[in-house]
């Protein structure tokens, strides 16, 4: 059965959910074999074995977290090298899709990104995706080279599927481009203890309504008692209320939970684009012609600030 | 010396229209109307500024598409840009992205460069992956997705916030950088602006200027083919109830008949 090289996202070791959906997907596709890099990939091999990774290929070195993205592209290059597969995944994430694309241009092959779906076909893996702001689902192929292809979170459900996940030292020489960029500082972001906005089963994001950052502790109790992300639309991202890497839209994350809640959104084309493909659509909001309202699936036209306290509270009592 | 600046724009369908693909699955720009690249004006803004802190720059404003995506580059001239270039060639339909850093890295060159600006994506294909394969390309350093940007004694610095840290970021010149749409307002283009573009060159190239050959380009020299598209179907109209003082009751009944609670 033919290889499947999957990128893993992970921070010191601990494996992020895009890929263990990955290797769901990969599986589909052939067999998965795991690159990890830099600080703690040997960590990663029980998470990785535990979801299908045949393989895990691993290397660390000071250029992986000082200098940006290219020594990452040399390895992976090293790694589609020695495995020669039959296509190779990354998560959709900024850095994914960068190192994608060097690769991409290195190999000469096809890229997609951001597919939202996987499966095997006659001709290579096909991808799905949903564009011009969820409008349209296209399905697309790699028709030269090998396929390079970039895959959303929520793509797929996490399945358990043990393999052996033998632990393989990948040798990697850098690239004289691999030194270009120098990361001078990192500084990492305080977690919030809440999920990651865009692995997020629930994602309850607030807007202009809100009114201001002092409001916003109104959205992130409803997000609280759900066990949600909380997530902003760009108006109240401009106006400062809530950092941009919150932002759900078009410029900011695409988000497809289970359920999204709006509050005091509108709903202009750069947010739909960040939250269409969301499976329950909820919305809260004083202006009945607002456009999120030919959304949703549940929308309460009132005030937030009434509706939203009540509803936390509503849950926390059902929650117990 | 002057330091050289390439922007490289996309003239793209208005989001707010109702952008479709056209027979051959490639989009279909005659539908709906075309405008610069929202992000891909926060570029032109950052190169203005750029050319201002230096003692002598010069921006070329850089789009590869058909006759109406001039529209993108007078937009950008009109904002401050010094030219333009237009690549432009009927083989060029249905080039994907590979083909497009191609034709792109083929042509900075043939500009000459020092700084190549971009915006994070465009707002139509939004893959975000152009600047780092132009980087590759054209075999300099890439510094993207900045939030703030800064070139002092050929070195680019910039500020790039991820999703788990912010990292500060430097790099020599020549260099590749792509900014987001926190890197700052773009400026509107002034009246003086608009009329002052009228007169500025816009140099038109093709694939032959460029020593491209077709094949490597267009629907037929693409890396990637679509199978498909299909139209989301509407969503089916969902419940709306008013507050009356028990909307938040309501709506949790709601979700817990859709086990969300």
């Amino acid at each position: 059965m033919a290889e499947v090289l999957v990128y893993v996202d992970h921070v010191d070791g601990a494996v992020r959910k895009p890929t263990l959906e990955l290797l769901t997907l990969a599986r589909r596709i052939g067999e998965p074999v795991a690159v990890a890099l830099g600080s703690g990939a040997e960590n990663t091999a029980s998470a990785l074995a535990e979801h299908g990774a045949v393989k895990v290929l691993t290397a660390d070195a000071p250029e992986f977290a000082d200098y940006l993205v290219v020594p990452k592209v040399d390895a992976v290059q090293a790694a589609y090298e020695s495995v020669s597969p039959a296509a190779v995944l990354f998560p959709s994430s900024a850095e994914g899709k960068e190192i994608a694309a060097r690769l991409a241009v290195r190999i000469g092959s096809g890229i997609i990104t951001d597919a939202v779906d996987l499966e095997a076909g006659d001709e290579g893996p096909v991808a799905t995706q949903s564009v011009f702001a969820a409008a349209f689902t296209t399905k697309s192929r790699v028709s030269k080279g090998t396929p390079v292809i970039t895959v959303k979170p929520n793509s797929a459900a996490v399945e358990a599927a043990p393999a052996a996940g033998a632990v393989e030292a990948l040798e990697v020489s850098f690239s004289e481009q691999a030194t270009g960029t120098k990361v001078v500082s990192r500084t990492p972001r305080e977690s919030t203890g809440r999920p990651e906005l865009t692995e997020a089963a629930i994602v309850v994001s607030g807007g202009r309504g809100v009114g201001g950052a002092e409001n916003f502790p109104v959205v992130e109790a409803l997000a609280d008692s759900l066990g949600a992300a909380v997530g902003a639309s760009r108006a109240a991202v401009d106006a400062g209320w809530y950092p941009h890497t919150s932002q759900v839209g078009q410029t900011g994350k695409t988000v497809s939970p289970q359920l999204y809640i709006a509050a005091g959104i509108s709903g202009a084309i750069q947010h739909r684009a960040g939250m269409q493909t969301s499976k329950t659509i909820v919305a809260v909001n004083k202006d009945a012609e607002a456009p999120i309202f030919d959304l949703v699936d549940y929308g309460v036209v009132g005030d937030l600030f009434e509706v939203v306290p009540q509803l936390t509270e509503e849950v926390k009592t059902r929650k117990g | 010396m002057s330091l050289r600046i390439v922007v490289c724009v996309k003239y793209v369908p208005d989001a707010t229209g109702d952008r479709r693909f056209a027979d051959d699955l490639t989009v279909d720009r005659d539908e709906v109307d075309g405008l610069l690249s929202e992000l891909d004006e926060y570029a032109v803004e950052q190169a203005l500024q750029i050319a201002d802190e230096a003692d002598d720059a010069e921006i070329t404003v850089l789009t590869v598409g058909p006759e109406d995506a001039k529209d993108a580059l007078r937009k950008a001239l009109s904002m401050g840009a010094d030219k333009a270039v237009h690549v432009e060639d009927d083989d060029l339909h249905g080039t994907d992205a590979l083909g497009t850093s191609l034709v792109l890295a083929k042509a900075i060159e043939k500009t000459g460069y020092d700084l190549v600006v971009c915006g994070m994506a465009s707002t139509d294909g939004t893959m975000g992956v152009l600047p780092a394969m132009l980087a590759e390309r054209l075999g300099v350093p890439q510094v993207s997705l900045l939030s703030e940007v800064s070139v002092e004694d050929g070195t680019v610095k910039g500020r790039r916030d991820g999703d788990t840290a912010t990292e500060q970021l430097e790099a020599r010149l020549p260099a590749v950088v792509s900014v987001t749409d926190q890197s700052g307002e773009a400026r509107y283009p002034s009246f003086k602006g608009i009329m002052a573009a009228k007169k500025k060159p816009v140099e038109s190239w093709d694939l032959e200027d460029l020593e491209i050959e077709a094949d490597e380009v267009g629907l037929e020299g693409a890396w990637t083919a679509v199978d498909g598209a299909t139209e989301r179907p509407a969503r089916t109209a969902g419940t709306i109830v008013k507050d009356e003082g028990e909307g938040g009751k309501q709506l949790a009944e709601f979700l817990a008949g859709q086990k969300f609670i």
